[in-house]
């Protein structure tokens, strides 16, 4: 086997000073009635070639060579080659976490140093070293206002992820934090009259995501004074990171839980991604998931470390705010290395790069179906609404090696035949007008009723 | 003591600041193609929303990056430089064939909303690994989507809520004993359970006539880890479990300790309900300075209904799809299906080594155990003297009365070119060193560590002073976490002009 080190000599010398006989001995401490007698159902041992080719045969029947029109909270960016270059050192790969601090300072400062671009783009204080992923970090920032306000309820936007909304329920379900549903406006945005009406005096805060599960922006200064009037903290999800680059972060926000994965990490077909937590200042102690701080060595050098760790599982156990152990290291420094590659300017260019594809495309749509939402502000994501059923579309669509949109009927059923589209700086104009072309001729065509939906989209 | 080659002198360690201090404005690491779309008026189109400044982000060229992390990187220890022995924490070789079929385009960069026709690929895995696992835990189904081992936890615990739910009562309590990872309660918690705990007995084990004498009807499940936090197997699990299936409650195991297991003895078959594994301990994805983690729960037949959604179907034509009508799911944990790309790790560590060289593994992880025991046995107090499995836990006790704690010694074998073992936990033994060398560990490596380890007990009695002001070899010597946690600085601030 070829992970391991020792000949069969080297065991039996190993055995030998210890004083055991056979590697049994040293199992007898399992009964025997429940240790395995024959050879576990797993694939043979394979050959390094033989696995990569496996692999690549996945690979190949995993929808390469099609141009994806897909968002919906993960998005394809380009990830400069330095990212994996990067990572791929065994000295980051490798590594554990950092509680060790004097032989993980590299791990630590690059950790410090997410924490602080985070702060700088989401206009947070503090940021911590990462969540889960987004839906994730959504639901723990909730669980934090509750812990904030010593209230217990959170008011969830409609225009929220259906599956950040999902995570949240699961987590809510058992923890006494009644979760209510605020629809949004014709403008696609949060409907501020329904927010006044839903906040009551133990709604811990106001769950939000901008720009939202439909592309848009929200208002996010006036929600934020409708929930601090009311006494409750606003939480704004970030689901496409490099919508900071242009769009204004959710300052009056209490916290911003978002999720990182568009700055470098790869779809990987949903995972790993990278959720981020930030806050104010004043609220760092009830906030969960790592932090490293800085200080100095005994010589007064500086250096860094773990730190508030009082609020953690392995210090509080069943008190600790949140139950979370990893984070997501390895790919918040993807994120890292991303947003230090594109910094102040390239950020802000990429963004615009974006926020034009996505401006001409709907444009174009629009002189077929009908753009949703259309007067509101959106950074790179849209709803086209049309005659036919977005699937049937979808289905014509594949056939040019075309992922369309993705058809919101299932989230969304009073959408009608919607489909939420998304375009970044990867989406060639080729690529759109092909996309264009097709739906314009299915909604030239006498939409025909009985036609059968091909399940090729979810 | 061995003539063999130390394993650590000093090199030069480059200095380096922080990004920010590199940053001046006009550098760049990045270049856009031509648009070919026309431009926008940014103004027009978002209006008040529109970002004009991104405050103090970096301005870097991409030599100035990858000296920065380059640099960086050389202050990390690594598996990659030698022995991780952190206990509990199954420190293993990352294979880099994994890292590479992770990276195949499809895989890559697969959308996790692409239609299911062009997902074949990626619903194969999932299938693949989920039998793999089932076979190897000697469980009925399974769900991947867990993030973490302690996400996987939630999971678990959610499903055992929501089965005793389905019986008409929730139940009140979990029963955890005193030597669990801070997880576990902080778990159960989560879920809505308060927490009950076992005390070990004197050999280190679940005391079963006090765990019959704690199981009423109120208790929803036992979270036991096995082998537990001592490294040692829980021989009356047998027992356990009836005690609490009698009562109706469940058996959770926490999988962090599988390496002990796999090939050898599958938890389906002593009675385990419900079990989260961690493919970054046992399955050899990398853990990356911590994390991404992913956390599978595996669960026997009766709390099939309550996995979380989707789960993966073959239908009728035999092509792979996404089930979302699961009407007694306990709802979903994460968005989309999980960490998959450690899966794609796990499935290919999993298929490198194949039956036999699990086991294989499996025997040579407890046996590089035991051989760390029996070489610092005498040296180092060891509170338990119940066999170990993979892992050796001993206490400072000996070294303690000169004044040298765990930490201190932990911090000497630094010096020693090793990485600290896990410090003061399992918390039932005060000043812990829990030791798992993992099966990654050949035989001159564990000499040496043997050797170090040695050496530093003779430190201790020649010059604590010397050992207490460990280390001295690293770039930083010991750093002041009183005074981070005091005044936090979290984030770096421009000097004030």
């Amino acid at each position: 086997m070829r992970y391991l080190p020792k000949s069969p000599a080297d065991r039996q010398a190993m055995l030998t000073a210890m004083g055991a006989r056979s590697i049994d001995d040293l199992f007898a401490p399992i009964p025997a009635e429940y240790r395995l007698q024959r050879d576990l159902k797993v694939p043979r041992q394979m050959a390094e070639s033989e696995i990569v080719d496996w692999f690549r045969q996945r690979s190949q029947e995993n929808g390469i060579e099609y141009t994806s029109f897909l968002g919906a909270g993960a998005y394809l960016h380009y990830r400069p080659v330095i990212i994996d270059a990067l990572i791929s050192r065994g000295e980051f790969l490798t590594a554990y976490t950092p509680y060790q601090a004097e032989v993980a300072q590299g791990t630590l400062q690059a950790i410090f140093e997410f924490q602080t671009m985070i702060c700088e783009l989401t206009g947070m204080e503090v940021a911590n070293a990462s969540m889960y992923d987004g839906s994730t970090g959504a639901a723990e920032a909730a669980m934090m206002a509750v812990r904030l306000t010593g209230r217990n309820s959170v008011v969830v936007a409609r225009s929220l992820h259906p599956e950040y909304r999902e995570v949240l329920t699961t987590y809510a379900t058992h923890q006494g934090m009644p979760v209510s549903s605020l629809g949004y406006s014709q403008s696609g945005r949060v409907d501020l009259k329904e927010l006044e009406s839903a906040i009551t005096d133990q709604t811990a805060c106001v769950l939000i995501q901008s720009p939202n599960f439909f592309g848009t922006i929200e208002d996010v200064a006036a929600i934020a004074e409708i929930a601090h009037k009311r006494g409750a903290l606003l939480v704004v999800s970030i689901a496409e990171a490099v919508s900071l680059g242009i769009v204004e972060p959710p300052r009056e926000a209490d916290i911003v839980a978002m999720e990182a994965q568009s700055f470098g990490v790869p779809l990987g077909f949903g995972g790993p991604y990278c959720g981020v937590i930030a806050t104010r200042e004043k609220f760092v102690r009830q906030m969960p998931g790592r932090l490293a701080g800085q200080t100095v060595d005994r010589d007064g050098k500086r250096g860094f470390v773990l730190t508030l760790a009082t609020r953690e599982q392995h210090i509080r156990r069943e008190k600790a705010t949140s139950n979370i152990c990893t984070n997501q290291a390895l790919v918040a420094l993807m994120v890292n290395i991303f947003m230090t590659v594109y910094g102040k300017v390239g950020l802000r260019e990429l963004a615009k790069q974006n926020l034009a594809k996505a401006a001409y495309a709907a444009d174009q749509f629009g002189k077929h179906a009908k753009v949703l939402f259309a007067g509101t502000p959106r950074f790179n994501e849209f709803v086209v609404q049309t005659s036919e059923d977005p699937r049937v579309i979808n289905g014509r669509l594949l056939g040019h090696k075309i992922v369309g949109g993705l058809p919101l009927a299932k989230f969304f059923p009073e959408l009608g035949n919607a489909a939420l589209w998304c375009c970044t700086e990867m989406t060639t104009r080729t690529a759109i007008d092909t996309a264009v072309g097709v739906l314009a001729e299915s909604e030239a065509d006498e939409p025909s009723g009985d036609r059968a939906v091909e399940e090729v989209a979810r | 003591m061995s003539s063999k080659t130390p394993k650590a002198t000093r090199h030069t360690s480059q200095n380096e600041g922080l990004i920010f201090e590199k940053s001046s404005a006009g550098k760049a690491a990045w270049k856009l193609p031509p648009l070919d779309v026309p431009e926008v008026d940014t103004g027009k189109l978002l209006g008040k929303s529109e970002r004009k400044d991104l405050g103090h982000m970096p301005e870097v060229s991409e030599i100035e990056i990858i000296r920065h992390f380059t640099r960086l990187s050389t202050w990390n220890y690594a598996i990659d430089l030698g022995m991780y022995p952190l206990g509990s924490c199954t420190m293993k070789y990352n294979p880099r064939v994994n890292e590479v079929v992770s990276r195949l385009e499809g895989l890559a960069n697969g959308h996790p909303y692409q239609p299911e026709k062009i997902s074949q690929g990626a619903l194969h895995i999932l299938k693949t690994l989920s039998e793999c696992l089932l076979d190897i835990t000697g469980m009925d189904a399974i769900t991947l989507q867990p993030a973490a081992g302690a996400h996987g936890e939630l999971t678990g615990l959610l499903m055992v809520r929501a089965y005793h739910e389905s019986k008409g009562n929730a139940r009140k309590k979990i029963l955890i004993p005193d030597s669990a990872h801070g997880t576990n309660p902080a778990t159960a918690a989560m879920v809505g359970y308060s927490v009950e705990n076992l005390k070990s007995n004197e050999r280190g084990m679940v005391e079963v006539s006090a765990l019959e004498a704690q199981m009423k009807e109120d208790v929803a499940a036992l979270m036991l880890t096995n082998p537990n936090t001592l490294g040692v197997f829980e021989q009356e699990i047998h027992k356990i479990a009836d005690i609490l299936h009698a009562k109706g409650g469940l058996l959770y195991m926490d999988g962090a300790n599988m390496n002990a297991l796999v090939g050898k003895v599958r938890p389906g078959d002593f009675g385990v309900d419900v079990m989260h594994l961690n493919l970054h301990k046992t399955f050899s994805t990398p853990h990356g300075g911590g994390g991404p983690g992913s956390g599978p729960v595996a669960v026997k037949q009766m709390l099939e209904p309550f996995l979380p959604k989707p789960v993966v179907i073959t239908k009728a034509d035999g092509t792979l799809a996404l089930e979302y009508d699961r009407p007694h799911s306990v709802g979903r944990v994460r968005a989309y299906y999980g960490n998959f790309g450690m899966f794609i790790r796990a499935l290919a560590y999993i298929m490198a080594n194949g039956p036999d060289g699990l086991r294989q593994t499996t025997e040579d992880a407890v046996l590089n155990a035991n051989y760390i025991r029996k070489g610092l046995e005498g040296t180092y107090d060891l509170p338990y003297l119940t066999p170990s499995m993979h892992e050796v836990v001993f206490s400072d006790k000996l070294q303690a009365k000169r004044g040298v704690k765990t930490m201190d010694l932990a911090k000497r074998l630094i010096d020693y070119g090793f990485h600290p073992y896990t410090t003061a936990f399992p918390l039932i033994v005060p000043g812990a060193l829990m030791i798992e060398p993992t099966e990654s560990e050949g035989r001159d490596e564990m000499d040496l560590f043997i050797d170090a380890m040695k050496s530093i007990a003779k430190e201790v009695e020649e010059d604590p002073q010397m050992v207490l002001a460990a280390p001295h070899t690293t770039r930083v010597s010991r750093l002041d976490e009183t005074a981070a946690a005091r005044k936090p600085v979290l984030r770096w601030k421009p000097e004030q002009a």
